[in-house]
């Protein structure tokens, strides 16, 4: 899916990475736990959250994700703003949920990461 | 090659420069992004395990031409049963780590699911050294 498309279903604000909005992404993954992301993440995805903490875009750095919708209508501070700027990490806001985020963005198909290890027998 | 890091403790903003960096300088070698991803988030939770829950400490990363090695060494408080801490889950983390994404008892078992060799010796109020291998070609051993 295309980065414009995420930005018109969210209805979402972009605040960072501006000059990288033309590209596109294969999954989306909805979490606000960071080690979740590192421990599940694989391919190319937006990743979707309601954490504004810095290591966000650290979390994106390792895993090369590159473009990140904040949910809920929180606002990242300007070191969040920046860091994002500096990697050429995109950063958009969307007021809604993150259920109703990936919802909107299911139903318009892009389908989720799938979870590949069994937390158990990894 | 050789890289050194001293790393603060408590700074909850700038964890994970250090990964960053051998993240970059991995990139500019060429190694395969997969192979850069599992050094990247293995070292990245050491790094942030060393912030949240030690007083900081100091990070050495040997880069060899078929792995690489990361000794993240702290003089922090040690860990009591590291095969209960290695358990996904458990965690004694500090409110604050959880605010920034952390502390959800993870970050061992996404070390030991990323690192080839993951090596932890830790002793209880003296610190702890996590050492943390990967294979840059593993289809060649």
């Amino acid at each position: 899916m295309h980065l414009t498309q995420i930005k018109d279903i969210l209805d979402a604000q972009v605040i960072a990475g501006k000059g990288d909005m033309d590209q596109e992404v294969d999954f989306g993954y909805g979490c606000d736990l960071m080690s979740d992301v590192l421990a599940y993440v694989q391919n190319n995805i937006v990743l979707l959250t309601g954490l504004v903490h810095p290591q966000v875009i650290r979390t994106a750095e390792m895993l090369d994700i590159k473009v990140i919708v904040i949910v809920r209508g929180k606002v990242p501070g300007s070191d969040l703003i920046e860091m994002a700027n500096r990697r050429d990490i995109v950063i958009m806001t969307t007021k809604h949920s993150l259920f109703t985020a990936s919802g909107l963005l299911f139903k318009n198909g892009l389908i989720g990461e799938e979870i590949a290890h069994n937390e158990l027998t990894f | 090659m050789n890289l050194h890091f001293d790393v603060e403790g408590g700074e909850f903003i700038s964890a994970g420069v250090a990964s960053s960096k051998v993240k970059k300088v991995l990139k500019q070698l060429a190694i395969q992004p997969e192979i850069i991803r599992k050094i990247s988030v293995a070292m990245y939770e050491a790094e942030i395990n060393m912030v949240i829950h030690a007083h900081g400490g100091v990070i050495d990363a040997e880069i060899m031409p078929d792995y690489v090695h990361v000794i993240l060494k702290d003089e922090g408080p040690g860990i009591e049963n590291i095969e209960l801490a290695m358990k996904a889950g458990y965690s004694t983390a500090s409110r604050l780590a959880r605010e920034m994404g952390f502390g959800a008892g993870m970050g061992l078992a996404n070390m030991k699911r990323y690192a080839d060799i993951l090596q932890i010796e830790s002793e209880p109020g003296k610190g702890t050294t996590v050492e943390i291998t990967v294979k840059l070609y593993p289809e060649q051993s």
